[in-house]
């Protein structure tokens, strides 16, 4: 498996270095050169290609053509963005993916063709409101299109969920209770089931009715 | 025509002052305020401070109304990134692209943009001297 991977900075080096540690046959292209050689010091000189990753006599010279996936994690979402425009709609590279720093640039670049982006805003924050007791509910997947989100909240004591049927709640159409975790139990809940507090709930909803779900929820 | 302009140097302001003086409805986008500045107290057109590649800095542009919308910030790819949320996000009719890079300018118009080389027009025009 052929991975070519755009921009040298610390993504880039370290994803080299662990996918060389894989196995995988990498290329990391970096245009700055006094980068590229401390690049060229730490990953080797054949894996490491000094140039431009927007230029494409730099793709045809690295042998884009051939490559099983382009992975552009330079700082800029357009130069991702235009990295893999050209090897997907160039050099017909069957995987693209993006390293994106603004998440709203999530849709635009998948309604563009891109494969898979990569947010790193938007993994901090969800590490973040995992990791503190925050009274919001954790994004955990944005499902492609529409906004729809996969959210997991933990039932508050004395909030509107706690001791009600889902039925009886008032849930917004656009959001549905898909999973409840109960102590050791996980069961898929009906209009019928009454929640409880420190019920684990997994549930999708459009960005509009998240507040809603919040509330019934968590109470806040 | 409702025409949006992206990057006000010193191509896109005369680009909005010419096209303003035309009688065409004109809206200027630069992330720097002083940018914009450039154009004028009389400038009929609008302006807008932002980032060309965000979508809502575009929609408040009022890009989903527009005619046709021109990339000429002095950075090929953020041109490149405007000019395909333009086309493929909001479906505006004419999309044109100034592109440093003639190399990159010609690649993207066989992918289908309409670019302009201002380096590749300039080596044209300056080999026609030479051979006159």
């Amino acid at each position: 498996m052929y991975l070519i991977i755009v921009g040298g900075g610390k993504v880039g080096y370290y994803l080299s270095k662990s996918l060389l540690a894989e196995g995988y046959e990498v290329l990391l292209i970096e245009k700055n050169p006094r980068r590229a050689a401390f690049l060229i010091d730490e990953l080797g000189a054949d894996h490491v290609w000094v140039g431009d990753g927007c230029d494409s006599s730099t793709f045809a010279q690295v042998g884009m053509n051939r490559a099983d996936a382009v992975i552009a994690v330079t700082g800029d979402d357009e130069d991702n963005l235009v990295v893999c425009l050209l090897a997907k709609r160039k050099f017909n590279v069957p995987r693209t993916i993006a390293r994106i720093n603004n998440p709203r640039n999530a849709e635009i670049f998948a309604r563009l063709g891109i494969d898979v982006t990569v947010s790193t805003t938007e993994i901090i924050q969800a590490q973040i409101e995992r990791a503190l007791p925050l009274r919001s509910l954790v994004h955990l997947l944005a499902l492609r299109r529409g906004g729809i989100q996969l959210v997991e909240g933990k039932v508050a004591p004395g909030a509107p969920a706690d001791g009600r049927a889902l039925r009886e709640l008032g849930i917004p159409a656009d959001a549905l209770v898909v999973m409840v975790v109960r102590g050791d139990q996980t069961f898929i809940p009906s209009g019928e089931t009454i929640l409880r507090a420190e019920d684990e709930i997994l549930a999708v909803t459009t960005p509009q009715s998240e507040p809603v779900l919040r509330r019934l929820l968590l109470g806040a | 025509m409702r025409i949006v302009i992206l990057g006000c140097g010193r191509l896109g302001a005369y680009l909005a002052r010419r096209f303003a003086q035309d009688g065409h409805e004109v809206i200027v986008i630069d992330r720097e305020r002083q940018a914009l500045e450039a154009l004028g107290p009389d400038f009929p057109g609008e302006t807008v401070v932002g980032m060309g590649i965000d979508a809502e800095v575009l929609r408040r542009a009022g890009i989903e109304r527009a005619d046709a919308f021109i990339a000429v910030t002095g950075y090929d790819n953020t041109n490149i990134m405007a000019a395909e949320v333009a086309r493929e996000i909001f479906g505006v009719p004419r999309v044109i692209t100034r592109l440093n890079d003639p190399l990159r300018a010609e690649i993207f118009q066989e992918l289908g943009l309409k670019t302009v080389s201002p380096t590749a027009l300039a080596v044209e025009a300056i080999r026609k001297c030479l051979e006159e």
